[in-house]
């Protein structure tokens, strides 16, 4: 009952905000210096008046504001991003095409970071002033600390041009036409160097959450009681310590997810992964705003769908939600 | 009892250090005392005394960097102190259980009631799963709980927090442990809840036959209680013996200071208002708190206040009682206006006073000051108490001069002189206090309320800052509205008292009268609930 | 025990304001070692590091010295890092102040808002502003000041939601004090120690996305950073590894140091919880 509520009010929350970003990149059409149509268009693509004159039309852009926004609104409400002139091709299409290979990436790194980063922070909570520790949590600050970028380009030169072990471009390889398991094994063994990359920073962000939230949660007075009943303390640790502690991480995850997104951005980009982070790069170099704007929207959505989902679960993980009154 | 039998458990020489940059080196200092088989042994103290320490120890539970550094502590012929952390936790639950004061926070919020009851069986290996269900039920319904076959699959936010500490005496006892450790189990708790606890664990103890070492700062809960008492002070026994005899005979000052100090020692003597202008009138007045409905709870509508009217003449002291949720506080907040009646009227010598807001409320307000609950909490730690007396008069106008001298006046009134420029934090907590009581005197207000102006006391402070609001009584002739839970402190410092419960006024009227001959149920009911009240009415 | 006292106990915090004081020094320096632009092309192009006497990091695609590049770009990532951490405190500060002092409508409101900005992803906003402002100093200090204020409102309400109702703020409430004078006076320097750790690690958050979006293509076009030094090696990398590796161990260090210094703050600004989580 309850818990149906908060489905409920999160999907009514989601649309709100997903409008709101809607009229958020309206506005910034508007702000931006010069024609919006040229903007729209991309400089580049400036010199071709009879497009633009299509764009101001479509756009309506000789109307009044609030005219121009509702066509934005509705136009983007029934999933037309509009075209994207640079390729000629929707924008949403070309969106579309590219979703899988980030969803793949991140959803890859996404879990990697948090098994990882929990595991080790738990080890490095159950071992606070001891060297094997210290060691875990300073490996973690020292990837917290790093450029997501350069451990991408470093590890291409490492593990792809030194090493030779592993391919440091796109997703298949190209022209080997492989179908089947073939094709499993090949993108699996491109994924392998961007998904750690990208996995490590998010792993350091969780190894320290983790710690600290079992710290926090050692202290409670629950943790006394339990140790009063003569538990073991792998039992504590596990059953009491790391149960309370991981309820912030549910959350602590559902907002690193946008911070996903950006890595995503930057890893795509190094080790072309045809993801929609390396085609915003490639909307970014030719300046093709519309493209921008529409996979900005998306990858937003993606953000929003994807706190809903760690809301549910903790929704589940919480008996005082659950179960509430 | 008998003194023959060998102690169950054995404290010889005790000491437990501290860590560095504590403010004292040892928490318990050679401490003796022996724990016999079916007695109840109370150990008093005053916080920071070190009472707890022993028991931890005992237990195995000292926190990160103390540690006991002498002596020794004997159990069934081994030393507790030399155990290794495996043999130590092979006897914690099964051979000696605990419990402990806050039961809000002492049971795991993510797991079922069962559950962790379960859990005490499977440390020690003991029963198979469904076994162990069983004997949870059972245990449950031994320590009183309602519905124990549903409270054993409640998580423990669906209780409350006399139940969930008897959920916590039911696993303490799961396993019939010699020694029961029960570290103030009843402070966090209501007088009546507390009561029926002290009488579960009474009862229990009778049954089982088995040792109780119970920790308390309230020689109350002693009289009611102990077989034999060892008080604490400064980490060191300051007297030890049987529970009549330490009670009647005191043979330490410092425990015939503990025991003059429980107020209920007082029988309010009867006294008259000196004039009939009423100063403060509320009629009618109530207030509904509604919390919003978020995501994860549905709105709720608590009735604070409903239909309270009573009025305080000018000089008078009034005590208004309750127990948590009655509303006694909410009442005060009203009174002082930092919290918006929703009905009824509030008048201060015939001014509207409910009405007002924003800049208007804001001029009016020195008229009624407040002194607060936590010493710790009401004074800004960033600012000098000198200018934390000054700023109430600056801000309505006085010069910065005029007002630090007046500080420095007040200061010395309530026995701080010369302390205007020092922070807060060099304070105890009973000089806080009287810093907070200058700094409401500073406004000259016609009207002070004092919300558990002295519940975060220690007792033996609690009657120093009751003398001195007794004596600025006198000297100013103050108009005072005092909220307690506690009817032994309003007894003693109040002409009339109200008795509150859900929000209403139960019975009001002159101290000596609601004290000796309440009128109403509950009255009684509170009364009763006080704990040592037999022992001391005895004696009167 | 001094501050300083209690910040040099912990040694990593000792460690990082050495490297930090080290970064600021060659910032500083940076016009006087190098007079001369670091976009100027100066040898031939792609000069391994030791190579040439004067080239100690050797040389770019474009035959500049990475040696002065490295040197003028830290000027510019801890300008920007800075001050984009002050704008996002001006913004985040009081906003935060009033939604957690006033509560209600008002907090309802401005959180409403504040969420709204922690959902969209962070980097992918600041490339989308400042794609459309053009890329610039202001335009880059402006974007990551407006996707990283929004930890602060919240951390700054939580702030204030937990000392609204402290006794001594009631009791200034009480004394007829002003609704302006309780935020400033009573309620702001009791949450000072929280922001300044939490402004540390900004200005190592900034850093970090400055160079990212330095990285692909958004620097300002006037000044060299180290982002950019590694965006424009990208395409190289096979050929000439050094040029992208030495600007990202100056950002590595410069975060590195940033975040060890706003821990050993935390440690020396709230003892108590130092000693516990030690």
């Amino acid at each position: 009952m309850l818990y149906l509520r908060l489905i409920t009010m999160r999907l009514l929350k989601a649309v709100v905000v997903l409008f709101m970003i809607i009229i958020f990149n309206f506005v910034l059409i508007q702000l931006a210096p010069g024609d919006p149509a040229a903007i729209l268009a991309g400089e580049a693509g400036a010199t071709d008046e009879e497009f633009l004159r299509q764009l101001r039309e479509r756009f309506g852009l000789d109307q009044p504001m609030y005219v121009q926004l509702w066509r934005y609104v509705s136009g983007i409400a029934m999933l037309d991003f509009g075209f994207s002139y640079r390729q000629g091709v929707p924008v949403l299409d070309l969106i579309l095409a590219r979703l899988p290979a980030t969803l793949l990436l991140t959803g890859t790194a996404f879990v990697l970071s948090l098994a990882l980063g929990i595991v080790a922070g738990s080890l490095a909570a159950a071992r606070v002033k001891k060297p094997s520790g210290s060691i875990i949590m300073t490996l973690a600050l020292l990837f917290y600390a790093t450029p997501l970028f350069w451990v991408a380009l470093m590890s291409v030169v490492l593990f792809s041009v030194y090493l030779d072990l592993l391919p440091a471009y796109g997703m298949y390889t190209v022209g080997a036409g492989h179908t089947g398991l073939a094709l499993v094994l090949d993108v699996g063994k491109h994924l392998i160097l961007p998904a750690t990359t990208l996995a490590l920073f998010f792993m350091a962000i969780y190894t320290r959450m983790t710690r600290a939230s079992m710290l926090e949660a050692s202290q409670q007075d629950f943790v006394k009681t339990a140790r009063a009943k003569g538990l073991k303390n792998s039992v504590i640790q596990r059953r009491h310590i790391l149960r309370n502690a991981l309820l912030p991480i549910i959350t602590l995850a559902g907002l690193q997810a946008g911070q996903m997104v950006g890595g995503a951005i930057l890893t795509e980009t190094v080790f072309a992964w045809p993801g929609i982070g390396r085609l915003m790069f490639e909307a970014l170099q030719q300046r093709d705003y519309n493209l921008l704007l529409g996979i900005f929207f998306f990858s937003a959505a993606l953000v929003i769908v994807f706190n809903i989902i760690t809301d549910l679960v903790y929704g589940l993980a919480d008996p005082r939600i659950k179960e509430g009154s | 009892m008998t003194d023959t039998q060998t102690p169950l458990l054995s404290l010889r020489h005790l000491s437990i250090s501290l860590p560095k940059g504590a403010d004292r080196a040892l928490a318990v200092e050679d401490v003796s005392y022996d724990v016999f088989r079916g007695e109840i042994l109370c150990v008093v103290g005053e916080s920071g005394s070190g009472k707890s320490m022993a028991a931890n120890a005992v237990m195995g539970l000292l926190p990160k960097g103390v540690y006991a550094s002498g002596g020794e502590a004997i159990f069934d012929d081994q030393d507790l102190l030399k155990l290794s952390e495996h043999q130590h936790r092979t006897l914690r639950g099964l051979r000696i259980g605990m419990i402990f004061q806050e039961p809000m926070t002492a049971l795991n919020p993510l797991m079922r009631v069962g559950d962790q009851i379960a859990e005490v069986f499977e440390a020690h290996g003991q029963l198979s799963g469904r076994e162990r269900q069983q004997q949870a039920l059972a245990l449950l319904t031994e320590v009183g709980i309602p519905q124990p076959d549903k409270a054993i699959r409640a998580y423990p936010f669906q209780l409350s927090g006399g139940q969930r500490q008897r959920v916590m005496i039911a696993m303490a006892l799961a396993l019939e442990p010699e020694l029961l450790i029960a570290d103030e189990p009843t402070t966090a708790l209501d007088v009546t809840t507390q009561a029926q606890i002290l009488e579960l664990i009474r009862d229990l103890q009778r049954r089982r036959g088995m040792a109780v070492m119970f920790i308390t700062h309230d020689f109350g809960v002693v009289a009611e209680v102990a077989n034999r008492v060892c008080v604490m002070r400064h980490g060191k026994i300051v007297e030890l013996g049987e529970a009549d005899e330490v009670l009647k005979h005191p043979r330490h000052d410092y425990t015939r200071a503990l025991i003059e100090a429980i107020p209920s020692n007082v029988i309010p003597e009867a006294r008259g208002a000196e004039t009939d202008t009423a100063l403060l009138e509320v009629k009618g007045l109530s207030k509904v708190f509604r919390s919003k409905g978020g995501l994860f709870k549905s709105a709720r509508e608590v009735h604070a206040l409903q239909d309270v009217s009573f009025s305080l003449v000018k000089g008078e002291t009034i005590g208004i009682v309750g127990e948590s949720g009655s509303g006694k506080s909410t009442l005060g907040r009203c009174v002082v206006r930092l919290e918006r009646p929703d009905s009824g009227t509030l008048s201060l010598s015939g001014t509207d006073f409910m009405h007002l807001q924003g800049e208007s409320l804001r001029r009016e307000r020195h008229r009624v000051q407040m002194i607060f609950q936590d010493p710790y909490a009401s004074l800004n730690p960033r600012h000098r108490v000198g200018y934390a007396i000054a700023q109430g008069p600056m801000a309505n106008g006085m010069s910065k001069a005029q007002a630090f001298a007046k500080a420095k006046e007040l200061l010395a009134l309530v026995g701080l002189g010369g302390t205007d420029d020092r922070y807060p934090h060099e304070f105890s907590g009973g000089q806080r206090q009287r810093i907070g009581i200058a700094r409401a005197l500073a406004m000259e207000p016609e009207l002070i309320v004092a919300d558990e102006a002295v519940s975060a006391l220690d007792v033996s402070i609690q009657a120093q800052i009751l003398e001195l609001l007794e004596e600025l009584k006198q000297k100013l002739s103050l108009s005072l509205l005092f909220i307690t839970h506690d009817l032994r402190v309003a007894a003693q410092i109040c002409d009339r008292i109200i008795v509150m419960q859900h929000g209403r006024i139960v019975e009001q009227g002159p101290a000596r009268e609601v004290f000796l001959a309440p009128r109403e149920v509950y009255t009684r009911e509170l009364l009763d609930a006080i704990p040592g009240r037999e022992h001391e009415l005895a004696d009167a | 025990m001094s501050f300083f006292a209690r910040f040099a106990q912990n040694r990593g915090a000792l460690f990082g304001l050495i490297i930090l004081l080290g970064i600021i020094v060659m910032a500083i320096l940076a016009p006087l070692v190098f007079p001369e632009s670091p976009w100027r092309m100066v040898q031939r192009p792609f000069l391994p590091p030791m190579e040439v006497d004067g080239f100690l990091l050797g040389t770019d695609t474009m035959g500049r010295n990475v040696a002065a590049g490295l040197m003028h770009g830290a000027w510019v990532s801890l300008m920007i890092g800075l001050v984009s951490t002050l704008v996002a405190l001006m913004i985040g500060v009081p906003l935060g102040a009033v939604a957690g002092y006033y509560g209600g409508l008002i907090d309802d409101g401005l959180m409403r808002f504040t969420e709204f900005f922690q959902t969209i992803p962070n980097f992918a906003l600041a490339i989308v502003l400042v794609a459309i402002m053009q890329p610039s100093i202001t335009s880059i200090v402006l974007a990551i000041a407006i996707v990283s204020w929004p930890p602060v409102a919240r951390l700054v309400r939580a702030e204030f939601m937990s000392l609204r109702n402290r006794e001594y703020v009631e009791a200034a409430r009480l004394v007829g004090q002003s609704n302006a004078t309780i935020i400033v006076r009573q309620i702001l320097p009791n949450t000072l120690s929280p922001i300044i750790v939490l402004a540390s690690l900004m200005v190592a958050t900034a850093i970090l996305l400055e160079s990212a979006l330095s990285f692909v293509g958004l620097g300002d076009p006037n000044v060299m950073s180290w982002g950019y030094m590694i965006g424009a090696a990208r395409t190289v990398i096979r050929q000439a590894w050094w040029l992208s590796f030495f600007p990202g161990v100056a950002i590595l260090l410069t975060v590195l140091a940033l975040n060890l210094v706003g821990e050993g703050l935390d440690d020396a600004l709230n003892p108590k919880l130092a000693r516990e989580r030690s």
